[in-house]
């Protein structure tokens, strides 16, 4: 048994709403480049739809992932070593630049610099690749809500594996958001196909990422992931990825998609896994017993055997309490209703799903039935194939049992829930009919519905004997390479380094003492309340500007910006 | 007796380009890791790059095979092995005039298309210009020096091939080079200047060919120490330690 912690996402997709804020700040945090404009380390995707780049999940045309040679041993679907290389200077399965989207900004200088003339000036696209105008035809987010549209889902690879029959129905069915980041997997392809060896996993936490400084730009992870998650960016000719927010998650904090996520639908945590039975598990023969095996690679840390083997291989203490307490064990292991993405890539993803009950519970609530009750969830579950066939093709590699289990409990809770909320007797038989004790429901209902910041995000910091390994992260960005993401703290983009600059940022959201506080606004004189209820907006509210004369005569406090004049 | 040009061509110019060379890649791999890369334009156009890309790579790497032969073994040790003069000869041209098409074509391909698409065109910097020309000459002349073998009778490994070793040797003997044929004469002063040129360009992605990757395991673990920002420290500039505390 070779012990592993591995930093895990899970998101609740009954809750994403699609807003794209994860996405936004993301791309701001970390993409926000010449070159990376395509590079959405976070995008969130309408399905059904075709996701993004378009078809990404097309395994016969994209040739990402792992498969099965005929000896049953695990080999890289677009081929071995030597054809790896051999395909080096013309990568075959390579996605370009239109598969993502060709990027663009508009020319609002000639807002400002038009001649007078009739008609109002306006700001054309221009290409950010040739600079000339151009036609917008596609974007990250093109077919954003249009899951019903068949322009933009008869390319859905997804559905089309599901039958005929329900194709033609789906339409009317039901609509769901998928976001998604990089899948930090425990048998990564992408690492796997990487000609220079440039992308590692972390041993500490699992996180996947890629040196830029030994990328050589060969490509050939872009095909290897089967999600599409490694980017190549145009302008420096090298590879990007999400990095799962490593500097956060290194001082405890949640990762940026996750702490501005407005649908709260996002939980880190730490898993426990046995190394050694990875490559066992990926190549399990049948695709649908993937999903399984993945499980059973994962440990449990209050096992008296494999916490001797976690202190065996190193893992604090910390992290292992870390690990008992994680949200994600409990939703995977536990409670069993979060699903890895695409299972059959034989990857074995890190970032998994609660499949969404909200189509089924809209479609019982459409037909005037009461859509809280479980029988009729239930029946509807049992009737709703389309959606959970679809859901199974997403997330057991088109095993409905699983999803239809998940959303039986998912629907179980509902009911439950509502009953000891509504003040009646909780129907104990509501949980024992999809195998939980009324224990178990609350508390799953905690973490799902009631979801607090402190059990979403469990989060151990990098140990702290390894604190001053962590200097350069602490005192200045790591990522503070030449053309790299940090480049330069305030140099030529002096907007970023002003937002740095305003120090009151970090103090008014100082509730992690990891961040320390010293924030530099000045404080008020005592006993000055402002109240802009009072205000009759002329003039300015008493209170909120430091009265000079009012200062002198309190010099008690040395903090008061007026007493320095 | 040579000219102050001809020594100057023949026995400075070659030592100044080694030395940039050589001393160009070690400061480019200590100060420009980040810039280490093929540029590949690739998401920009593939339809041509699919054909010529491949044709142009493997077409040199020939080339390169065949320069190793020629300028790199001694025609002795050649003849001790039982290769007639009339053999090698045949086989080096008729090997060489196909690797040299091949070469020519992909890179016609290449060319093209790094100027007539838009994208590409966009990302090509003044050194890739710079680059691609000589580059080009090069492998025209080095074709046209092929080529030349079946009327002529200039023999290169006699000439040519005995000052390239003698430069390594440091005992170089300019005056070979002095009667070489003109269109050798400019064939290797452009390719020793390339080699001045190389270590400023996106050529250097040669020196990093992956070929590791046949030996190495699939999955690769690197622990968080074992990466430590991306700069070096340098000397006189190693941190305070910290003294161990909870974060």
């Amino acid at each position: 048994m070779q012990v592993m912690a591995q930093m895990a996402m899970v998101m609740n997709l009954d809750k994403c709403i699609g807003c794209h804020t994860c996405s936004v700040t993301c791309k701001q945090v970390w993409t926000n480049r010449s070159g990376a404009e395509h590079i959405w380390f976070n995008n969130v995707e309408t399905r059904p739809g075709q996701g993004y780049p378009r078809t990404y999940e097309d395994q016969e045309r994209w040739k990402g992932g792992w498969t099965l040679n005929r000896r049953g041993r695990l080999k890289l679907k677009a081929g071995g070593r030597l054809k790896n290389l051999s395909t080096i200077f013309a990568a075959p399965y390579l996605p370009g630049i239109k598969d993502y989207y060709e990027p663009w900004t508009y020319d609002y200088e000639n807002l400002t610099t038009a001649p007078a003339q009739k008609h109002m000036p306006v700001a054309r696209p221009k290409s950010l690749l040739t600079g000339e105008n151009t036609t917008i035809t596609w974007s990250s987010n093109w077919d954003d809500d249009l899951a019903g549209s068949v322009e933009n889902t008869h390319n859905d690879p997804v559905l089309a594996k599901v039958s005929e029959k329900i194709r033609f129905e789906y339409e009317q069915t039901f609509m769901f958001y998928l976001p998604r980041i990089c899948e930090h997997c425990l048998n990564p392809a992408c690492v796997a196909a990487c000609p220079t060896g440039a992308i590692y996993k972390r041993a500490e936490d699992g996180i996947v990422l890629v040196d830029q400084d030994r990328c050589r730009g060969w490509r050939q992870c872009v095909t290897g992931c089967p999600y599409k998650k490694m980017y190549f960016n145009h302008k420096t000719g090298k590879v990007e990825k999400c990095t799962f927010c490593y500097p956060r998650i290194e001082v405890g904090q949640p990762t940026i998609c996750s702490e501005t996520c407005v649908g709260r639908l996002r939980y880190l945590g730490l898993m426990l896994y046995d190394a050694d039975r990875v490559l066992e598990a990926a190549a399990t023969p049948d695709e649908r017993g993937l999903y399984e095996a993945q499980r059973d690679v994962f440990l449990d840390p209050n096992d008296p055997e494999v916490i001797r083997e976690a202190h065996a291989a190193g893992i604090p203490e910390d992290w292992i309490e870390a690990a008992r307490r994680s949200p994600i064990r409990a939703l995977i292991s536990d409670y069993k209703v979060a699903l890895p993405l695409h299972p059959e890539y034989r990857t074995m993803p890190m970032v998994w799903y609660i499949p969404p009950l909200s189509p089924v519970v809209d479609a019982v609530s459409e037909t005037g039935e009461d859509g809280e009750r479980h029988e009729n969830l239930f029946a509807a579950i049992d009737r709703l194939r389309i959606p959970i066939e679809y859901l199974a093709g997403l997330f057991t590699a088109g095993d409905t049992r699983p999803v239809d289990g998940v959303l039986r409990k998912l629907a179980a809770m509902r009911s439950y829930m509502r009953d000891i909320n509504m003040g009646w007797e909780p129907n104990e038989a509501i949980p024992e009919s999809v195998g939980m004790t009324g224990q178990q429901m609350t508390d799953m209902y905690r973490l799902l519905a009631i979801a607090k910041y402190n059990e979403r995000y469990v989060i151990p910091p990098a140990h702290y004997e390894d604190a001053h390994k962590l200097e350069n992260i602490a005192t200045e960005c790591s990522l503070d390479v030449d053309g790299g993401p940090g480049m330069g703290g305030s140099g030529d983009t002096g907007g970023m380094g002003g937002i740095g600059g305003i120090g009151g940022m970090d103090g008014s959201f100082a509730e992690n003492p990891a961040r320390g506080g010293g924030s530099p606004v000045p404080s008020r004189p005592e006993g000055v309340r402002i109240n802009l209820l009072n205000w009759n907006g002329r003039g300015t509210p008493e209170g909120l500007f430091p009265d000079a004369a009012d200062a002198s005569t309190k010099p008690t406090d040395p903090a008061h910006p007026g007493t320095g004049g | 007796m040579n000219s102050d040009l001809d020594l100057f061509l023949w026995l400075i110019f070659p030592y100044i380009c080694l030395t940039i060379f050589v001393l160009g890649h070690v400061w480019r791999y200590r100060y420009d890791k980040f810039g280490w890369t093929s540029r590949s334009s690739q998401m920009y156009e593939r339809d041509i790059l699919r054909w010529a890309n491949p044709m142009f790579h493997f077409g040199i790497l020939a080339v390169f095979l065949g320069h190793v032969m020629g300028l790199g073994v001694p025609q002795t040790w050649t003849a001790a092995v039982g290769i007639s003069e009339g053999m090698y000869h045949f086989l080096a041209i008729s090997i060489g005039v196909v690797a040299g098409i091949g070469t020519i074509v992909g890179f016609v391909g290449l060319v093209y298309r790094r100027r007539f698409t838009k994208a590409v065109m966009g990302a090509t910097s003044r050194m890739d210009k710079l680059m691609y020309l000589v580059l080009g000459l090069v492998i025209v002349l080095g074709l046209v020096n092929t080529g030349s073998q079946l009327v002529g009778d200039y023999n290169y490994r006699g000439g040519v091939s005995v000052w390239f070793r003698s430069i390594f040797y440091l005992s170089p003997k300019p005056d070979l080079m002095v009667a070489a044929p003109l269109s050798f004469q400019i064939h290797a002063i452009l390719a020793i200047g390339l080699f001045a040129l190389w270590p400023f360009t996106r050529l250097v992605h040669v020196f990093t060919a992956p070929l590791g990757y046949v030996f190495r395991p699939y999955i690769l673990y690197r622990t968080r120490d074992a990466h430590e920002g991306s700069r070096s420290r340098r000397r006189g500039w190693d941190k305070v330690d910290t003294i161990p505390r909870r974060r």
